[in-house]
């Protein structure tokens, strides 16, 4: 059961300094120094303009992996099964109703009530993009990359279905900050799909084992890779940047890890 | 074909601990719903609180108190779920038993006490209170967390939220990853507790009811939000041991989304109609052999009008149906595991209960909408949950006797 292969179609990483996959790859390969600078803004290009004013950064966030995944896809997007998997869903929210909460004249905005939940960002997805197959919104902590990616190969291989994983985390507001200190804001994704197609960069199988993350060899992406849930995927994008190894593990819940094997695909040329 | 044994089940909600509290409430046709104030929500609602909440988790699990996870702890020392799962641990690894919960606000119950405290300090600089544990309480995860320290397991876990159909979802999931062989077991299940998040959000959108909910009702004027914690063990079809297996099986479920809306549903139904024609493909079965469909029916003006129109749409007008929201309100991200359980118990106890509190049938719906509870054989029961975001979620539960007798 466990070398069923999902087969990876693209990839996104986004995080302070590195804006997408193409310049994060330049930096995993060691082309370019990594220098941390502040991310610009993201606009989601498929949200309607209204809502596009109004997304809080964890949408956008969510939108600007999704749309770096999907832009150049063979498969059309509304037939993406969608796995979005986000440790902290929207604290901004959260903690802007409990404020609310505080006050003696309690005004909660229907607004922040409705995008409140865990599932507004693949809402909004699958609304903007006319999406009406499966779509899953889990939390799994510090771990939510490695169990989302689970999710995400258990519907290829269940479900027969291409799947959407978005991973994403922004930081928490002050005070709450202080009780989540998630640094950095940071998404992550992969489109996976059931068989070999012409954009596919590696396939992937994957177990639970009792083992310990692979370290970044840099140490200013080993840094960045405990600084945000998201972050965690580094040690597998690495590997698929560089091509050096054959296997890489990332962190789980109670010291196991996601063991994953790559294989590689019998191109003449593999366009990562 | 058997996607998924499910050999115990548990429900705590304001009907009561433990599924006979369950059983004799629909029996009697007694709702739970109560003109009550939840901490200091001085709204005027109706809500099914569970009692006896009021005791700190023990020394072991401590770190976890708050009021989201003290009902999840009574609710797995009902129907000796404590010791069903002492039982799996031996039959199975436990790194091999998967944790899959589903919740909407964990224990933001927590937070919102915190804040509270916060403002009193008048100072935006102040720090939140030491006992304010966010990890263990607020955080979503914070569910499967409990569930795994609680039962001493160690397995893949994962919290679906995808608001009211979270725990009907972890069924599917649980059923993949036991395909996938990442686990043998699986506990799966939902808790949501009583918050003032959800009871002044969904009253600031509208739709909470100033009168008890009444779902299907040509009056109805929204939900009443209940609290409750449900679980399940489910197991591959062949059991490695089933000595005191519940006759259970999981048939199909149904995912989709609608596509439509944040926080409407589409109203012609066609998430709903698909999300059960999902789960009746996924099951081979033609909609004829379902006995009874537990609806979502939230009491909501859009909610009962489209579902219906789902509901007839695949199974036409005759089958019965009806709501069991009038007895525990809307449990939110429970509601899933709950109407699973109490699906499992109308073929247990051969029950089509009423829609409760429907006192004249919104003349518009065409479903059949049981006003009187009834009692007859039943087989095949489907269980509807929907969630903001247009996530539809069914699932297709049968009895393991009814379907063996099918295929001798």
């Amino acid at each position: 059961m466990n070398q069923l292969i999902s087969y990876i179609e693209a990839i996104s990483f986004v995080a302070p300094g590195l804006p997408d996959w193409h310049q994060t790859q330049s930096v995993l390969r060691d082309e370019v120094a990594y220098i941390s600078s502040e991310l610009v803004d993201y606009q989601p290009n498929l949200l309607p303009s209204n809502e596009r004013r109004r997304a809080s950064p964890t949408v956008r966030m969510a939108f600007r992996v999704a749309e770096e995944l999907t832009q150049n896809s063979s498969i059309h997007v509304d037939q993406l099964a969608c796995v979005f998997s986000s440790a902290d869903g929207d604290l901004t929210i959260a903690q802007r109703i409990c404020r609310a909460l505080a006050e003696p004249a309690r005004l909660v905005s229907p607004t922040d009530f409705h995008n409140s939940v865990h599932n507004a960002a693949v809402g909004y997805w699958s609304i903007a993009t006319r999406t009406k197959g499966p779509a899953t919104a889990i939390a799994a902590f510090d771990y939510s990359f490695a169990t989302g990616l689970l999710e995400a190969h258990s519907m290829v291989q269940i479900e027969k279905r291409a799947a959407l994983l978005v991973v994403y985390d922004v930081p928490a507001p002050p005070p709450l900050h202080v009780n989540r200190p998630v640094a950095i804001p940071a998404g992550t994704g992969l489109l996976l799909t059931s068989v070999c197609t012409a954009n596919t960069i590696a396939g992937i199988s994957m177990q639970i084992e009792e083992c310990t993350s692979t370290p970044c060899s840099n140490a200013a992406i080993e840094a960045l890779r405990t600084s945000n849930p998201a972050a965690r995927a580094l040690p597998l994008l690495q590997t698929l940047a560089r091509r050096e190894r054959h296997q890489v593990n990332i962190d789980m819940d109670n010291q196991r890890c996601l063991q994953i094997s790559l294989h590689s695909i019998n191109k003449n040329e593999v366009h990562l | 074909m058997s996607l998924l044994r499910i050999t115990h089940f548990t429900l705590t909600s304001t009907l009561g601990n433990g599924r006979n509290a369950h059983v004799d409430a629909l029996l009697s046709g007694t709702t739970g719903l109560q003109q009550h104030h939840f901490d200091d929500c001085h709204l005027s609602c109706w809500i099914g609180e569970v009692k006896g909440l009021d005791t700190p988790l023990h020394s072991s699990i401590k770190q976890f108190d708050c009021r989201n996870h003290r009902l999840a702890w009574l609710g797995l020392q009902q129907d000796g779920f404590l010791d069903a799962v002492a039982k799996l641990r031996e039959n199975y690894d436990p790194t091999r038993i998967g944790v899959f919960m589903g919740t909407s606000t964990a224990g933001i119950h927590a937070a919102e006490l915190a804040y509270r405290q916060w403002r009193q300090h008048n100072d935006t600089h102040h720090a939140l209170p030491d006992w304010f544990d966010y990890q263990h309480t607020q955080n979503l995860y914070s569910v499967a967390d409990f569930v795994k320290h609680a039962l001493q397991l160690n397995g893949h876990s994962l919290v679906i939220s995808t608001a009211c159909s979270s725990s009907a979802k972890v069924f599917a999931a649980a059923y993949r990853s036991i395909a996938l062989g990442l686990c043998d077991a699986a506990i799966v299940g939902g808790i949501d507790s009583l918050c003032l998040t959800t009871l002044y959000g969904f009253n600031s959108l509208q739709l909470i009811s100033i009168d008890m909910c009444r779902p299907a009702d040509v009056n109805r004027r929204g939900i009443s939000i209940g609290e409750a914690a449900g679980f399940a063990i489910v197991e591959a079809p062949q059991l490695k041991h089933d000595l005191h297996a519940l006759p259970f099986t999981l048939l199909g479920y149904g995912e989709c989304g609608d596509a439509y809306h944040m926080s409407s549903p589409d109203p012609q139904g066609h998430g709903a109609a698909t999300s059960m024609q999902l789960a009746l493909s996924r099951a081979g079965l033609d909609p004829s052999v379902v006995d009874y469909i537990n609806l979502h029916g939230t009491g909501t003006l859009a909610n009962d009008a489209a579902e219906d129109k789902g509901v007839t749409t695949i199974f036409g007008t005759h089958i019965p149906c009806s709501s069991t929201k009038g007895w525990t309100g809307h449990t939110l991200g429970a509601a899933g595991i709950v109407e699973a359980g109490i699906a499992m118990l109308c073929i247990e106890q051969g029950l089509l209960p009423q829609s409760l509190n429907t006192q004249q049938k919104d003349p518009s719906l065409n479903a059949n909408i049981l006003l009187n509870t009834q009692r007859k054989t039943v087989r095949h029961v489907m269980s509807n949950s929907f969630g903001f975001g247009g996530s539809n979620c069914s699932l297709l539960f049968a009895d393991i006797n009814a379907l063996n007798k099918a295929i001798i």
